[in-house]
């Protein structure tokens, strides 16, 4: 707590309670006070005793969507987050600890994944970890890759990218690396067709978010400042650091500043989401892409809370509308309910759906072939809770792109 | 006709303790408020648990009965007092040499005051400005005189004393010299009625000054304005005093939510002790020297400003006014002027509210010829009967439950919360629930909503009122069964949370203020109701 700046923000409320109408936990469960008395009123009297201290903040997602409500710019979200590590009496479990090493847990099930894969799948199993571990049956976890990315990339790409004179660096996180290879190597295939290479950083680990809303402050800090180290001599290279995870983005642009205390100033900025990246390219004429002629989808688009907290949605979908053959919808901007470990913990699992409920409600309503998000854990809910077919935006555009007519529209 | 045996005119702490003291020693007893409990000085103070240090080296006496009535108060007025401790620092342009002093000056008057390193300074109290060369901690602590007050007075109606407020003594009843009761008027009702008692005590504060007149006798009192700015949360947990000589704005307060500092010093004429206003020169220096006590208050929000009145009295034998004490003054009147039946009791200070009470019902005692001794000092406010360590480790509760126990004690079992509804905050910055209002409304003479601010602290936070007070409103009507009295209350609120913005009404506070005559004005319509009423 020492190297950071005590946060006054909370003077700035004007008491409007906007926050709580747009607190998707408020509208389901009575029990927690909201946003605004969580927060800023609180922290006057956490000042003044830290018995005043609620365990209900417990229930706070940390989706950040108060703080994108607030019209006085304050840290809503963060005060809470910042409460909860400093004063929170209920120590993590084994349980928290399983679901927030999200490196240590990938590491093991990739190596073994299709016995992590079966194993986790098994009703016994899911009772077990119910009764035990206290994770909802109804979850199953993502499935794990039988090869890392990095492994794959190290074997099958890495020499390739020599050959490009633009580089990009990829921050590929936890869910690309263990259980998605494809959003990963996706994004390879779209960045080489336009003509950049692909870096990874020299050193990552998970971005932490897990970590932060499960407790772990101090192992938090030494991930971030490793990425931060490897972020520092990627952005020394000249290059951007690209990522196909809203949260991993947010985590390490905001909250390594705002909850962990870290200096990040140098290097936020390069910071950046794919879709970003490759929208400002093609809008400034840069890069072209050109997509199949046959290639025909509807295509819904939901927000996650730390996109909307990014403020960049418009850039992802603007991409996926670029896709000649997408019948586009964009879906209510709310949230799915999961929030990252949230919803897999058994006490949160029924407010986790209801949570989400009016979403899935749109979903199923739209009569749609697939839903785009940039969010790996808003992914499993929708799947999960609709039986849609959930994207990231840079996997639909590697599906619908003609690599050879773009490779051709992007050399000279 | 009812007769008492006490009449005490003066609801504010010195009026209470007193009421308190005479019903404890089995007098009969009325006290009489022309407004409401602390409706005078004793709402506009600092609200410091005086240790006495700031008085050792001027004043042994003062500082003698403060460290006294200090760890008296620390016991029986457990739920009053944050057992905070307090530091005099010195800065780089104070002379540290005044700190031997000062210490000596303490140690002499009983007050244990110990020489601390400036990084150990930092280290106890963060916000304390960084460029001390010295400091000295001693046991100065924060007292909510709100809350000291309803409580003296809630136990002198325990102990069978009767209670006018919104009564305001228009004249004092004579038979010859001697006086036999008060004529008082009823605000509300406008009417009049004459109370007979044995005696009239005077406790009236600078208003006693009035009062004495109405006996047809003379205490020269001297108004002395004192500034203070409230800001908008607790920047220091340990009071923080300049180590020199009393000078303008050198103390600053954590109290409850906030933090106070102040005061200046200002003589006032007699005829503006009604309707002071802070002055932006005031606000100016309270800003300029309470920075440099803890320099994060030149960034923090404050949220009003206000000023007291403290009585001065003038020594008898110097009618000019010129040898001033601070000191406790207990006129008998019978010996002084001629006047049986009536006492004065004023000077001191909040910290010293006991003892003037203790001295004054003494006399009263004698001269009813009730030989019972004094028990003050020893029998807790209802409130800290016992110890609250115990419940400190409350269950999961909300905020209102929590807040409430911090204000009312142990007595806050007696809060009734039959459902969700009751839970319910009305005052969310302060956490005030609908249970505690009920309370207030029932058990602590709460009448309108500045009442139940002093009860409660409802309006009183960041807010100012914005989301409490209509709310409020509503709770009081339920009660009264009067909506009209209710929105002319609501109005007369909503003024007087905008007096004490109104001097400091920039940046956040003013922006807050704006949002309020939004929601008042322009959705609730208020400003309509009163134009109508002209």
């Amino acid at each position: 707590m020492s190297n950071k700046k005590q946060d006054t923000s909370f003077e700035q409320c004007m008491k409007c309670t906007v926050c709580t109408v747009y607190c998707p936990v408020v509208a389901v469960n009575p029990a927690y006070p909201g946003p605004k008395q969580a927060g800023p009123d609180g922290e006057r009297y956490r000042l003044k005793n830290p018995l005043f201290y609620d365990e209900a903040l417990d229930l706070c997602l940390n989706c950040k969507r108060c703080e994108v409500a607030c019209p006085s710019n304050v840290k809503i979200g963060d005060i809470i987050q910042n409460a909860r590590l400093a004063y929170g009496t209920h120590k993590p479990k084994l349980r928290d600890y399983i679901l927030a090493n999200t490196d240590i847990m990938g590491t093991l099930a990739t190596s073994m994944a299709p016995v992590v894969n079966f194993t986790l799948g098994l009703k016994p199993v899911k009772a077990v970890m119910d009764g035990v571990l206290e994770v909802d049956h109804h979850r199953t976890f993502p499935k794990y890759a039988g090869q890392k990315f990095e492994t794959w990339f190290k074997r099958y790409a890495l020499k390739k990218q020599e050959a490009y004179d633009r580089k990009v660096s990829y921050f590929h996180g936890c869910y690309a690396n263990y259980n998605y290879p494809k959003l990963a190597k996706d994004l390879v295939k779209i960045m080489n067709a336009v003509g950049y290479g692909v870096n990874l950083l020299e050193k990552e680990k998970c971005c932490g978010v897990a970590l932060i809303s499960n407790g772990f402050k101090d192992q938090a800090l030494k991930q971030a400042e490793l990425n931060l180290g490897s972020i520092r001599k990627a952005v020394a290279r000249g290059e951007q650091v690209l990522t196909t995870s809203s949260t991993c983005t947010f985590t390490m642009r905001d909250e390594y500043e705002h909850i962990l205390g870290l200096e990040n100033s140098d290097v936020r900025e390069n910071i950046n989401l794919a879709t970003k990246f490759i929208f400002e390219a093609v809008d400034s004429g840069q890069i072209k892409l050109v997509f199949k002629k046959d290639y025909t989808k509807r295509i819904a688009y939901h927000t996650p809370c730390h996109m909307e907290k990014l403020g960049w949605a418009i850039y992802s979908t603007s991409l996926v509308r670029m896709i000649p053959g997408v019948d586009f919808l964009m879906l209510d901007s709310q949230c799915c309910g999961i929030a990252g470990t949230y919803g897999f913990k058994k006490e949160h699992y029924n407010d986790s759906q209801k949570i989400g409920e009016g979403l899935f409600r749109q979903i199923a309503d739209s009569n749609v072939d697939m839903v785009a998000t940039d969010c790996e854990t808003c992914k499993w809910q929708i799947e999960m809770s609709t039986g849609v077919q959930v994207e990231n935006p840079i996997s639909i555009i590697a599906d619908a792109l003609d690599v050879e007519e773009t490779i051709k529209a992007n050399t000279k | 006709m009812k007769e008492y045996d006490v009449i005490i005119v003066g609801g504010g702490i010195t009026g209470a303790g007193t009421a308190r003291d005479c019903a404890m020693r089995g007098l009969k007893t009325l006290i009489i408020e022309r407004f409401d409990f602390t409706a005078g000085a004793t709402g506009r103070n600092h609200g410091l648990l005086h240790s006495g240090a700031r008085y050792a080296v001027t004043d042994q006496e003062s500082a003698e009965e403060c460290i006294r009535e200090n760890m008296i108060l620390r016991k029986i007025a457990r739920h009053c007092v944050e057992e905070t401790d307090g530091m005099f620092i010195t800065l780089p342009e104070d002379d540290l040499g005044f700190q031997s002093t000062f210490i000596d000056s303490c140690l002499k008057a009983g007050i244990r005051a110990e020489a601390i390193d400036p990084k150990e300074a930092i280290r106890l109290e963060p916000s304390v400005n960084k460029t001390l060369i010295g400091a000295v901690r001693v046991p100065d602590g924060a007292v909510d005189p709100f809350r000291l007050t309803i409580a003296n007075v809630y136990d002198a109606r325990l102990h069978g004393a009767e209670v006018l407020t919104y009564h305001e003594v228009t004249s004092i009843l004579k038979e010859g010299d001697a006086v036999v009761g008060v004529e008082v008027v009823d605000h509300h009702t406008k009417e009049k009625k004459s109370i007979r008692s044995r005696l009239v005590i005077n406790a009236g504060g600078i208003w006693g000054h009035h009062i004495a007149s109405l006996a047809g006798a003379t205490v020269n009192m001297f108004p002395a304005k004192g500034a203070l700015l409230i800001f908008g949360h607790r920047v220091n947990n340990m009071v923080i005093n300049r180590c020199r000589k009393p000078a303008d704005a050198d103390i600053l307060v954590p109290g409850d939510t906030i933090c106070l500092i102040g005061t200046t010093s200002s003589r006032l004429p007699y005829d503006q002790i009604d309707d002071m206003k802070v002055t932006p020169d005031e606000v100016d220096i309270l800003l300029r020297e309470g920075a440099k006590l803890a320099p994060e208050l030149a960034q923090t929000r404050i949220l009003r400003a206000y000023a007291g009145v403290r009585p001065l009295v003038a020594a008898d034998n110097d009618p000019s006014g010129r040898s001033i004490s601070r000191g406790i003054v207990c006129l008998d009147h019978e010996t002084r002027d001629g006047i049986p039946g009536f006492i004065t009791i004023t000077g001191g200070k909040l910290m010293t509210y006991r003892l003037m009470a203790e001295w004054a019902t003494d006399l009263a005692c004698r001269k009813l010829g009730v030989d019972k001794k004094c028990q003050t000092a020893e029998i807790c406010l209802p409130g800290s009967e016992e110890s609250e360590k115990k419940s400190e480790k409350t269950v999961r509760t909300g905020l209102g439950a929590k807040a409430a126990q911090g204000r009312h004690g142990t007595r806050s079992v007696n809060i009734t919360r039959n459902d969700k509804r009751d839970e319910s905050l009305v005052c969310e910055c302060e956490g005030v629930s609908v249970a505690e209002v009920n309370y207030a409304i029932e058990e602590l003479n709460a009448k309108n909503i500045i009442n139940l601010r002093r009860r409660t602290r409802l309006g009183m936070g960041t807010c100012q009122g914005e989301l409490c007070a209509c709310r409020a409103a509503g709770l009081l009507a339920k009660s009264n069964g009067c909506a009209r009295r209710s929105i002319e209350d609501l109005a007369s609120f909503m003024n007087e949370r905008w007096k004490g913005m109104f001097p400091v009404a920039w940046g956040d506070t003013l922006a807050e203020a704006q949002f309020t005559s939004w929601i008042y004005e322009g959705v609730c319509g208020l400003d309509a109701f009163e134009q109508k009423e002209g």
